[in-house]
């Protein structure tokens, strides 16, 4: 195991973040020539053809969207620093339900989360007084809209649908709140939980800006080595697509003019295990093929916000009807979603 | 006798933490118990939202990152 270096005491924080932002953009430049140099000069391959097209969009795209991770995700990681889930569960905890909701889902876009946390989470937000609507609102949010799929779709796509994006997925997540608030589950949260006395939260240390900074680059490399995987198997997929998938066969299975594809997309997208970052190259490749935005907004939402590892957490604090109630009312909004989008934007 | 708890459901993240505690502990040759906690009501009843956290004598001092080895020597009083 290596340990990741930080920049050293003596070396100036400022010189550190220059060359850091220096190298990236050059990198971001070079990117596209360099890409197609290799593989239309180095390796040869014809411009147009199946393979090169594939090889190229590969060769392109793989480190685009790693310097794009690289630079957002320690930039949100140090700004990240100043939100933690427990200051979130403190700011939550003495508000209404409606103000609550839509609190919860703007906190879950930069609040962290990873699965493995998801219990920890919910039994501290119920204990703490949050009522179950609103916490439900922070779960849907968090996985789902987060500063990772955010940047990757303004990279790819522009800031109109990386927005659009946003705007619906923390629709989704507040009435998704809403509703489960409005229904009055408690009853479905497993007994245990209630009985559960949380203990004071952990005294925070302020750290010091060398700190965070240190803190936000060590967090990069982690995100980044633990997303990297999925954006690569993603990229490859997408790239395939690209290459071989007809457009013809995507506009007619995906298209406006099949009424199931939106649900069918949903159906497909749930047991699909990966992350924004991973599902963002795949859905490129097929708007570029003429996937309708609707369904292809649709289908990352499945994949990123109702996920079957996550559900099997979950259970350990939710019984089976409040799991099901969950995925009932997130999968319905995300089919509203897909079906709107489809319906309004051209 | 120092009492060093990871809290965390086993996640790779937690081992990492325990790894890290150990280190510090062996370089430092202090006596320490190194325990993880791994239920989840527990965690949560020690005030932990996100994993893995990091108490030491039962004062909760990190959660949802992986401390340095600094950090821990400075937290156990050794650095």
């Amino acid at each position: 195991m290596t340990t990741l270096t930080l920049p050293h005491r003596g070396v100036p924080l400022l010189a550190v973040a220059m060359l850091g932002t220096a190298a990236w953009l050059v990198g971001w430049f070079v990117n596209l020539p360099a890409a197609n140099w290799l593989a239309y000069d180095v390796l040869a391959l014809e411009r147009g053809s199946h393979l090169g097209d594939a090889v190229a969009f590969f060769l392109y795209d793989a480190p685009k969207v790693l310097l794009l991770l690289t630079g957002v995700v320690t930039l949100v990681s140090f700004l990240r620093s100043f939100v933690s889930p427990e200051r979130v569960r403190r700011a939550l905890a003495g508000r209404g339900t409606a103000p609550g909701t839509v609190a919860a889902a703007g906190f879950g876009v930069v609040t962290p989360f990873c699965s493995c946390s998801a219990v920890p989470l919910f039994i501290g937000f119920v204990e703490a007084g949050v009522p179950l609507g609103v916490t439900f609102a922070f779960l849907v949010a968090s996985p789902m809209v987060n500063e990772v799929a955010l940047v990757l779709l303004w990279g790819l796509f522009g800031p109109g649908i990386a927005l659009a994006y946003m705007a619906a997925g923390l629709s989704v997540a507040i009435v998704a709140g809403l509703v489960i608030g409005h229904l009055g589950l408690e009853r479905y949260v497993e007994d245990y939980v209630w009985k559960i006395r949380t203990g004071v939260a952990i005294g925070e240390l302020r750290p010091t800006l060398e700190e965070r900074v240190g803190e936000a680059w060590r967090s990069t490399v982690d995100i980044v080595r633990r997303v990297l995987p999925f954006v690569l198997a993603g990229i490859a997929v997408g790239a395939l697509i690209h290459g071989f998938v007809p457009t013809e066969l995507v506009v007619s299975v995906g298209g406006r003019d099949n009424p199931v594809a939106v649900p069918a997309l949903v159906v497909l997208g749930v047991p699909l295990y990966s992350n924004a970052a991973g599902t963002i190259p795949i859905v490129e490749a097929l708007i570029g093929k003429g996937l309708p935005l609707g369904s292809a907004l649709a289908f990352m939402m499945a994949v990123t916000a109702l996920s079957v590892p996550e559900l099997v957490i979950l259970r350990r604090v939710m019984k089976p009807r409040l799991i099901a109630t969950f995925v009932a009312v997130v999968a319905t909004g995300i089919l509203l979603v897909g079906y709107g989008f489809n319906l309004f934007v051209a | 006798m120092r009492l060093i708890e990871v809290l965390g459901a086993g996640c790779q993240k937690c081992q990492y933490v325990e790894k890290v505690v150990r280190e510090v502990v062996d370089a430092a040759g202090i006596e320490a118990e190194v325990r993880h906690v791994t239920d989840y009501g527990e965690i949560a009843a020690r005030g932990v939202l996100s994993t893995p956290g990091l108490a030491i004598d039962g004062t909760v001092v990190a959660a949802g990152r992986i401390p340095t080895r600094e950090q821990v020597a400075a937290w156990l009083g050794v650095s």
